[in-house]
């Protein structure tokens, strides 16, 4: 029997970042996961995914998120980005899990839903939509304050192929 | 049994000597619906094989405004729910059975996990991540919920609730995770 889910690609950062890209990302699977482990050379604002090199207004989401003391939500509409974590605090690590389920069709809006946890900060889902109906070839991952990303911190690509 | 390799043509007295192990995927497809241009009332995958662990649902959906899961053809006994939409988050429980949120005008994901399917002594339980955006509007949910029955599940039906179908291009994957 053929992998279903199957590592496509994996940076180790082996130095501070600001960013980090999945380029020719196959089409031949079904969904997507990213997986993010991460942690920031200096205080950080947003994880946030772009795709495709498309850095205009087509982007936005919707989260809910849970601190030490609440529970709320927001929405961000017209946005060049999705954002999915929330590292807070400097060093400390945590993570996000994305999912791009259909990624590579051509007739929908791509739909992200990530789950995030940082410990010094927040957990968070999020669902976030891209909307093109190109398939998704290239995934951007940075900060929205363009700090660097600490070395040491993992991203790993998954493709997982249906029937 | 003697083999030859077929990296470098020796032959072997053990199937593995010489060749890569083969190292069984733990996380297979077993069946995949995606409804065509007339829509579908409902999605049912039947004759789930009982040689997995956990079972999970992906799916890119759309059609108004849930889809409920039922397990064979039982009911579930209670649901919890934990959701944002954008302006405020929200906590609930009911009885409802086991669902998921849609919309009838844009896509939601959702990944639905079932956890030990086959079990005939343990209650089964479910948990979903889910959610939809569409640029100004949009919610994003975590449901869990338990069904009583202690019934391997062999078939899994997602319907469409208030009898609306799920519209072209939703898309449904089973998947079946298994242990070491």
């Amino acid at each position: 029997m053929p992998t279903t889910y199957e590592p496509i690609a994996t940076t180790t950062l082996a130095s501070a970042a600001t960013s980090v890209t999945f380029s020719s990302i196959p089409g031949t699977y079904t969904d997507l996961v990213i997986v993010c482990q991460v942690a920031f050379v200096t205080a950080a604002n947003e994880i946030r995914l772009r795709f495709n090199s498309d850095s205009n207004t087509n982007y936005s989401y919707t989260r809910f998120k849970g601190s030490s003391s609440s529970a709320s939500s927001d929405r961000y509409s017209n946005e060049n980005h999705i954002h999915i974590g929330s590292p807070g605090n400097d060093a400390v690590i945590g993570n996000s899990i994305n999912q791009i389920n259909n990624y590579s069709n051509t007739t929908t809006y791509k739909t992200v839903i990530s789950r995030s946890n940082f410990i010094n900060r927040e957990l968070m889902a999020t669902v976030g939509t891209w909307r093109s109906t190109s398939a998704i070839t290239t995934i951007y991952i940075d900060n929205s304050g363009g700090q660097n990303i600490t070395a040491g911190s993992t991203f790993t690509l998954y493709g997982i192929k249906a029937a | 049994m003697a083999v030859v390799s077929i990296k470098n043509k020796l032959r072997r007295g053990n199937l593995l000597v010489g060749n890569e192990a083969y190292i069984p995927p733990a996380f297979e497809s077993i069946a995949t619906v995606t409804v065509g241009s007339g829509g579908a009332a409902s999605i049912t995958f039947s004759n789930i094989p009982q040689t997995y662990q956990h079972l999970q649902i992906r799916s890119l959906h759309k059609g108004q405004s849930y889809g409920e899961i039922t397990l064979n053809s039982g009911s579930w006994a209670r649901r919890h729910y934990l959701y944002g939409d954008g302006s405020s988050a929200s906590v609930g429980s009911d009885t409802a059975n086991a669902m998921f949120a849609s919309s009838s005008t844009y896509f939601y994901a959702t990944i639905c996990d079932l956890f030990d399917y086959t079990s005939t002594n343990k209650n089964r339980v479910y948990r979903v991540l889910n959610g939809g955006d569409n640029n100004g509007s949009g919610v994003i949910h975590l449901f869990s919920g338990l069904d009583t029955t202690t019934t391997a599940t062999t078939s899994i039906t997602i319907t469409g609730t208030g009898g609306n179908n799920f519209q072209q291009y939703s898309h449904f994957a089973l998947y079946g995770i298994k242990s070491a």
